[in-house]
């Protein structure tokens, strides 16, 4: 088991940033790779670009905490473990840590290679839409 | 016009597996034979002695601390300096095929460039596009890719998808089942890596990596100018070429390496006056990087499978050996013999016995560092063949290609172009060659720093997860060529160290513009 976490600091209030994330069929505006998904119920199936899919299952959806917590349960992981977290810093400016734990160990650090992607991405959108 | 250029790259080639270097085991005439009548270089280091950074110092002529592609899995920036995208700028086609590796190789969300042509079709010879400025990518205007065997997304694979699918399983599998680099044994002796592969030769990556060479020198115009980059997946570890070549070399007759020491209690104290990761890693205790297998122990390696390792590897050697020659003789039948300079080296060794260690890592000595590197300047330039003995780097090629082909050279670039001979060298003050080692996986961080010269390996230990940052190696390249007696911290050399070490501070505060480090995204 192996553990990953990235964070950005965004310029952008966390409920902007949480706005971005906290939808379970937002995923492929953010995370790069991800082409398409399916979200029925807790159930998240992500199309990857290269032609593979992947099931996920969203385990938290916390508007209060602001974060999203989903387990990939593809066979290709032993276990996987993956939290978005939006914390308030001040007005316009909050911190989203993007953490992932895995089984296999690679697993974590090619996810997490993802994640670390996607936080720029989540910046990029936040950012664009707070004087929407 | 500039002059044509052909650089061969092999991936993980020790120095002494050519019969110019004084090697035995493998038959390199056609690489024997551009030594002699270019510059061969006897002591040549790369920056890095792992694929990644190594490779992004070839094409950025920068240190990995400048280039900011610090480790494998850390991607070099899309837009970081590349002399090939000078070249292309400057009129020439250009192209890389075989290996390329500036981006990770585990890529599950098809992120990366180099993973995703294949699957878009392009660029190759028989789909090119471009955006007509540049190249598609790093300046290369067609790209077509292979690693060490026929898993992934890349060209080879594809090809090996799509023409002969019966042989997908063929290759030993790289990877184990939780995506480490496999352990497992086979061939004769249980060695790990090691597989008896049932590809025929023609279908093998080498022999793809000429004809798709061979084919591309073929598009070209007679008067183009042109710089090709054929980069060989082997003899990197899997030790897997087709088994029809093994009777080129019988492993049961393979003399064990001169780095090899038989006895385990002499083995142990070398490694013991080594910092400690040697001795963690050869006792199983410790794996400080990704590129050696997790669950290989090295003390657990016979003699045997030394034996097997080196004699697949020479094997590997001799079918690079005769693809470079196809490639060289459809050069002299496009009649561009005369006009083209070719540039053999490979990225980084290989330990392949020597104190009973295999594959790489955090580990600065000969087999890792010291390369091949064959120089031979088109003919009509009208160099006179030489060895140069001086300390040359990896960081001089670029340098060395946009000088033969009349560019400019770019602020950019770390070092100047390689020397024609000694005493140029003397002149142009080639005295030393740096190499840097970083890598943070897991918990477990390595940065080593190592000063070449010709008489001297001076190794300095940064703080780390199993260094205290006091820790050191010296070893005198003419009384210990073996590197066997470390001599950090020996009185009788504290000058020699002293001055040593005031090289790596400069180094470490060179007045250079540095990319941000990258980030690490994969293992490899």
């Amino acid at each position: 088991m192996a553990t990953v976490r990235y964070e950005r600091r965004i310029a952008a209030s966390a409920d902007a940033v949480w706005d971005v994330v906290k939808d379970p069929a937002s995923i492929p505006q953010w995370f790069p790779g991800i082409d398409s998904c399916d979200v029925d119920g807790k159930i998240r199936t992500i199309h990857l670009r290269n032609g593979i899919s992947m099931p996920e299952e969203i385990i938290a959806i916390d508007s209060i905490a602001r974060r999203f917590a989903y387990r990939v349960t593809s066979p290709l992981y032993k276990s996987h473990l993956g939290t978005i977290d939006v914390i308030e810093i001040a007005d316009n400016d909050s911190l989203c840590v993007y953490s992932t734990t895995a089984e296999p160990d690679v697993l974590a650090l090619v996810i997490g290679g993802g994640t670390f992607a996607a936080l720029g991405e989540i910046d990029r959108l936040a950012t664009s839409s707070k004087g929407a | 016009m500039g002059r044509k250029i052909l650089f061969i790259t092999t991936d993980q080639q020790r120095y002494d597996t050519l019969g110019c270097n004084g090697g035995i085991l493998s038959r390199t005439p056609v690489v024997d034979r551009l030594a002699a009548e270019g510059i061969r270089y006897t002591r040549t280091q790369p920056a890095s002695v792992v694929c990644m950074p190594s490779r992004s110092s070839m094409l950025t002529g920068q240190y990995p601390t400048t280039h900011g592609a610090w480790m494998n899995g850390v991607p070099l920036a899309v837009d970081a300096p590349s002399f090939a995208e000078e070249l292309h700028d400057h009129g020439y086609k250009t192209s890389l095929i075989g290996k390329a590796h500036f981006e990770p190789f585990m890529d599950i969300f098809g992120r990366f460039v180099e993973n995703s042509f294949a699957n878009l079709g392009i660029p190759t010879v028989d789909q090119p596009w471009y955006d007509g400025r540049r190249g598609p990518h790093r300046g290369f205007d067609v790209m077509e890719m292979a690693t060490h065997g026929a898993a992934g997304s890349l060209h080879y694979a594809k090809w090996i998808v799509e023409n002969h699918p019966e042989m997908m399983g063929a290759f030993y599998s790289v990877l184990d089942g939780e995506l480490n680099v496999n352990a497992e044994g086979g061939g004769d002796t249980g060695a790990p890596q090691v597989k008896h592969n049932i590809i025929p030769r023609e279908w093998y990556h080498t022999d793809w990596v000429a004809d798709r060479t061979i084919n591309w020198l073929n598009s070209l115009e007679a008067n183009d100018d042109w710089f090709c980059w054929m980069s060989f997946p082997d003899p990197h570890h899997p030790w897997d070429p087709p088994q029809s070549e093994l009777g080129r070399v019988n492993w049961r007759d393979v003399d064990l390496p001169a780095g090899y020491i038989a006895d385990p209690a002499e083995r142990e104290r070398v490694l013991d006056a080594k910092p400690r990761h040697f001795r963690l890693w050869y006792d199983g205790k410790l794996v400080s990087n990704y590129e050696a297998p997790a669950k290989f122990v090295p003390a657990a390696l016979t003699a045997d499978q030394i034996r097997e390792v080196n004699a697949l590897n020479a094997i590997e050697v001799e079918l690079i050996d005769e693809a470079i020659g196809r490639v060289l003789s459809a050069i002299e039948a496009r009649g561009w013999g005369d006009d083209v300079d070719i540039v053999f080296t490979t990225d980084h060794g290989e330990l392949q016995g020597d104190f009973g260690l295999l594959f790489k890592g955090p580990y600065h000595v000969d087999g890792l560092m010291r390369l091949p590197l064959i120089w031979r300047p088109a003919k009509s330039a009208g160099v006179a063949p030489a060895v140069v003995n001086a300390p040359v780097s990896h960081l001089s090629l670029a340098a060395t290609f946009l000088e033969a082909a009349g560019v400019q050279q770019p602020s950019w670039v770390e070092a100047p172009a390689l020397p024609r001979s000694d005493d140029e060298a003397a002149q142009r003050g080639f005295v030393d060659t740096i190499t840097e080692w970083d890598s943070a996986i897991f918990g477990v961080d390595v940065h080593l720093r190592t000063v070449t010269t010709s008489r001297y390996v001076y190794t300095r230990y940064h703080k780390g997860y199993s260094h205290d940052g006091s820790e050191g190696e010296l070893y005198d390249l003419v009384d210990d060529p073996l590197q066997r007696v470390n001599r950090f911290g020996d009185p009788a050399l504290k000058a020699v160290a002293e001055e040593l070490q005031a090289r790596l501070d400069a180094h470490e505060v060179r007045d250079v513009d540095r990319a941000e480090p990258g980030v690490l995204v994969a293992p490899v």
